[in-house]
C-alpha cells in the first residue's frame, strides 16, 4: 500500500537510494547535506550495507569508485566545495564506467560562499566539472517528493549507463518538509547494472552492448578484469593510440545519447493545465499573444509555478527540467515558436540561460531572471522578467555588476 | 593476529609467473630501475599465500611503480594519482573478504596521498601497501617528493632540497598501522617474505621497499651508475632499521564494522540524527 510520510528533502533521498538498493556510502558531512550522511549511518549497517566517512571528498569519491567496482549500489552526499574536491574521481568513475549516485545539495558559492544558503550555481559544474571530454546525467529535484523519485531514477540510471549520475537539489529542497506518498516495497522499478554471461576468459570488462554499455561484473567473482583511468581498450588494458582514444571518447558520450528516452523527462504546464478549464487555451496554432515560455528547475520552479497560479490573465508555459544534463533540447526547442519570448529563472549569475540559448537559438528573445545573494527568487522577481519589466542581464556591461548583481537587486 | 589469507583463498602451490601477464612484456621501467624487483617479490609473496586471483585486487596510483598492474593477472584497478588507498578503502569496506593491495610510489603514497596514508592506518583498513620509494617522482622526469632527504638534487631542488623528507615507517607506526616492514630492492627474499607476512595481515600494512631510480635520484645525486646505486641499497640495509618493524593486533576495520552492523541489525545504536532532533 501507499505510505503517506512527512520527509525532509535530504531524507527522502536517503529513503529513495535505500528504496534502489544503495548500499555502500562514503563520504564527508558537509551543510546542508549533512542529514544524508547521518541517515546513512543509520540504515546501511542494519541492511547489511557500509557507510564510512572518508578524510575528506577526494578520498569519498574514490571510496566510491572501489565498492563499485566491488559490486556496490555506492553513493555520495556533499555540497559545493565537496563537489568540488569529488571532481578529480568524478572522472575517474567516468573513465573506469563504475557506477555511482552523487547528491549535491547546492549552497552559495564561490569558496564557503553562504554556507548555510540555497544557490543553484553549480550547474555548469555539474556538466563540466571534471577535466576532459566526458558525459553528463544530473538530475534536479523540484520537490520533496522528487529527491526520493529522482534519487531512485538516478541510481537506476547510474547502474543501467555505468557512469556517475548527479542529483542537484539545494539548501531549500534539501531542508523543507512536505507530504510524499511512498509507493509501496517491491512496486518500484530498479534497474541492475549489465552484468556479464559466459566464459570468464572471454570477458571484455569494456566491450559495450548493444545499447553501448558494456557489462560490469564485480571482483571477488568468476570474472577477472582490469579498470584503469587512462585511455583504454576492450580488454581494460590502457592503449595510448588514436584511434582506441577517439572510439572511448565517442562511446562514452554517446551510451547517453543513445539511452536518451530512459532520462525523467521535463514537466511543461501551462496556465490552463495548472488551474483548469476555466482557463481554457485556445486550439493549437491559435496561441495566445504574448505567450512567454518560462524555464526553470529546482527550488525556482517552485516559484515559477506561483508565476502561473498569480498571473492567470497572461498565458505562460513552465518548462521544468528533471533532467537537466543532458538538457532536453528537442523538448524545449518543440515549444520555442509557440511563445513570444523565452525567460529563464535560477538562482546563480546565468547559467542554465546560456543553454537556453542555444536551444532558442535566436527565433525568440530570451530573459534572464537572477539571484544569487543565498535568498530564493521570488515569483515576483521572475514576473517582472516574465512581463518584460526587467531582464537581468540586459546591458550587463559592468555597471549592472556595481549592485547585488541578479535582478537588480 | 588473524590472518586473512588462510583458508579458502589459499589452493595450490603457485610460482610468481602464475600471476605474471607475460603477454604485457616487456616492461616500460627503465634498465637499473627496482621495480621489477619489487614486481616480482610481490608476485611471490602472492604465490606463497596462494592468493586467488578472482579474490584479489590490486589497486595503483600513478607513478613509474603505478604501471605495475598492467603486468599482473589479478583484478586491478589503477586509478588516480595518490588516491590509491581511498580506492583501495572503498573495495576492502565493502567486500572484507577480499584481498587487497595497493601499489603506490612514494609521490603517490606519502605526497599526494599523504592524507589517505594516515587515515587508512587510522581506520586500520585491511590492505596492504607496498610502496616503492626511491626518493623522487620518477614518472615525471624526477622532482622532489614527500621522502626525498634534505640537500638532495633534483629536478626541482637544483640547489638542494629545502625539505626534510618522511621516515615513513615512523609515520605509519604512530598512525596507526598493524604491520609496518622495511626492506630494499636488492634484499629479495626479505621482500618476498615481508610483503607475504603483510598479506596475512587483518588490518593495516606497510612494506616500504627502498628502490633504485638511476635515471633521476641517483645520475642527479651522482650515486653513479645503477649496479653502484644497488651495492649502495645493500650496504645501507646493514645500518638503519629494517625488516619487520611493528607487529601489533589491532581491530581492524572489518572487526569493528561487523560490530557495527549487528549492532545496527539489533536495533541497539544510538538514537542520533535528525528525527531524533
Ligand atoms: C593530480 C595529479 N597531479 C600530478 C600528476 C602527475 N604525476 C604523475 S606520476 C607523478 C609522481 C610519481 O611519483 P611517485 O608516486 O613517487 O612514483 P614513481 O614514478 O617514482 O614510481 C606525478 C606528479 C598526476 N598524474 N595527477
Ligand atoms: S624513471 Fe626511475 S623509477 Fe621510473 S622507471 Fe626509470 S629508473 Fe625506474
Amino acid at each position: 500500500m501507499t505510505r503517506k510520510a512527512f520527509w525532509q528533502g535530504n531524507e527522502a533521498v536517503l529513503e529513495g537510494a535505500v528504496a534502489a538498493g544503495a548500499r555502500f556510502y562514503a563520504g564527508y558531512p558537509i551543510t546542508p547535506s549533512s542529514e544524508i550522511a547521518e541517515l546513512a549511518s543509520r540504515r546501511l549497517p542494519a541492511l547489511g550495507g557500509v557507510f564510512i566517512q572518508m578524510e575528506d571528498e577526494i578520498a569519498s569519491m574514490a571510496a566510491l569508485v572501489g565498492a563499485s567496482l566491488a559490486g556496490a549500489k555506492a553513493f555520495t552526499a556533499t555540497s559545493g566545495p565537496g563537489f568540488s574536491l569529488m571532481q578529480e574521481n568524478i572522472g575517474l568513475a567516468i573513465m573506469v564506467e563504475a557506477p555511482c549516485v552523487v547528491i549535491n545539495v547546492m549552497r552559495s558559492g564561490p569558496s564557503t560562499g553562504l554556507a548555510t544558503k540555497p544557490a543553484q550555481a553549480d550547474v555548469m559544474q555539474a556538466r563540466w566539472g571534471t577535466h576532459g571530454d566526458h558525459p553528463a546525467v544530473a538530475l534536479v529535484p523540484a520537490s520533496v517528493s522528487e529527491c526520493f523519485s529522482l534519487t531512485v531514477a538516478a541510481f537506476n540510471l547510474a547502474e543501467r549507463l555505468r557512469m556517475p549520475v548527479f542529483v542537484l537539489s539545494d539548501e531549500i529542497i534539501g531542508h523543507m518538509r512536505e507530504r510524499v506518498e511512498v509507493p509501496p516495497e517491491g512496486s518500484l522499478e530498479i534497474w541492475e547494472r549489465p552484468r556479464p554471461s559466459g566464459d570468464p576468459s572471454e570477458y571484455r570488462p569494456y566491450r559495450p552492448g548493444p545499447d553501448g554499455v558494456p557489462p560490469l561484473a564485480e571482483f571477488g567473482g568468476p570474472y577477472v578484469f582490469h579498470a584503469t583511468s587512462s585511455m583504454h581498450d576492450e580488454r581494460g588494458v590502457s592503449a595510448n593510440d588514436a584511434g582506441t582514444a577517439a572510439a572511448l571518447i565517442a562511446r562514452l558520450g554517446a551510451k547517453v545519447l543513445r539511452n536518451w528516452e530512459l532520462l525523467p523527462p521535463p514537466e511543461i504546464v501551462d496556465t490552463a493545465s495548472l488551474l483548469g478549464s476555466g482557463h481554457d487555451r485556445p486550439g493549437k496554432g491559435a496561441k495566445p499573444a504574448g505567450g512567454v515560455l518560462l524555464v526553470a528547475f529546482g527550488s525556482s520552479a517552485r516559484s515559477a509555478r506561483q508565476v502561473l497560479v498569480d498571473h492567470p490573465e497572461r498565458f505562460v508555459t513552465l518548462f521544468r527540467p528533471r533532467t537537466l544534463w543532458p538538457f532536453p533540447e528537442a523538448e524545449l526547442s518543440a515549444l520555442v515558436e509557440d511563445h513570444e519570448s523565452v525567460v529563464v529563472a535560477e538562482m546563480n549569475t546565468g547559467q542554465l540561460v546560456l543553454e537556453a540559448e542555444r536551444v532558442v537559438a535566436g527565433r525568440r528573445p530570451v530573459r534572464a531572471a537572477l539571484r544569487s545573494d543565498g535568498e530564493i527568487i521570488t515569483p515576483e522577481e521572475i514576473w517582472e522578467v516574465v512581463c518584460g519589466r526587467r531582464d537581468a542581464r540586459a546591458g550587463r556591461t559592468g555597471e549592472s555588476w556595481s549592485g547585488t548583481g541578479g535582478s537588480g537587486r | 593476529m588473524k590472518d586473512r589469507t588462510a583458508g579458502p583463498t589459499r589452493s595450490r602451490a603457485r610460482g610468481y609467473t602464475d600471476y605474471l601477464d607475460e603477454a604485457a612484456l616487456p616492461h616500460i621501467w627503465c634498465a637499473g630501475c627496482g621495480n621489477g624487483n619489487v614486481l616480482k617479490a610481490l608476485l611471490g609473496a602472492f604465490a606463497s599465500r596462494g592468493l586467488d586471483p578472482r579474490m584479489t585486487v590490486v589497486v595503483t596510483g600513478i607513478g613509474c611503480w603505478g604501471k605495475a598492474d598492467d603486468y599482473i593477472r589479478t583484478n586491478a584497478i589503477h586509478g588516480t594519482h595518490g588516491r590509491a588507498l581511498a580506492v583501495a578503502t572503498g573495495v576492502k569496506a565493502y567486500r572484507p573478504e577480499l584481498a587487497v593491495v595497493a601499489l603506490m610510489g612514494d609521490g603517490d603514497f606519502a605526497t599526494i596521498g599523504g592524507n589517505h596514508f594516515i587515515h587508512a592506518a587510522r581506520r586500520n583498513i585491511g590492505v596492504t601497501a607496498v610502496v616503492a620509494n626511491n626518493l623522487n617522482y620518477g614518472m615525471t622526469g624526477g622532482q622532489y617528493s614527500g621522502t626525498t632527504p634534505a640537500g638532495s638534487l633534483t629536478s626541482t631542488s637544483p640547489y638542494g632540497h629545502a625539505e626534510e623528507g618522511f621516515d615513513l615507517c615512523a609515520l605509519a607506526e604512530a598512525a596507526g598501522a598493524a604491520y609496518v616492514a622495511r626492506t630494499t630492492a636488492y634484499h629479495y627474499r626479505q621482500m618476498e617474505t615481508l610483503i607475504a607476512e603483510a598479506l596475512g595481515v587483518d588490518g593495516f600494512s606497510l612494506v616500504e621497499v627502498l628502490t633504485p631510480c638511476p635515471t633521476y635520484y641517483g645520475r642527479l645525486n651522482r650515486e653513479g651508475s645503477a649496479p653502484e646505486m644497488w651495492r649502495a641499497l645493500k650496504e645501507r640495509a646493514r645500518g638503519g632499521s629494517f625488516g619487520c618493524l611493528v607487529r601489533r593486533d589491532r581491530p581492524s576495520f572489518a572487526e569493528r564494522y561487523a560490530g557495527v552492523q549487528a549492532a545496527a541489525r539489533a536495533g541497539t545504536g544510538t538514537e542520533v540524527g535528525p528525527d531524533a532532533r
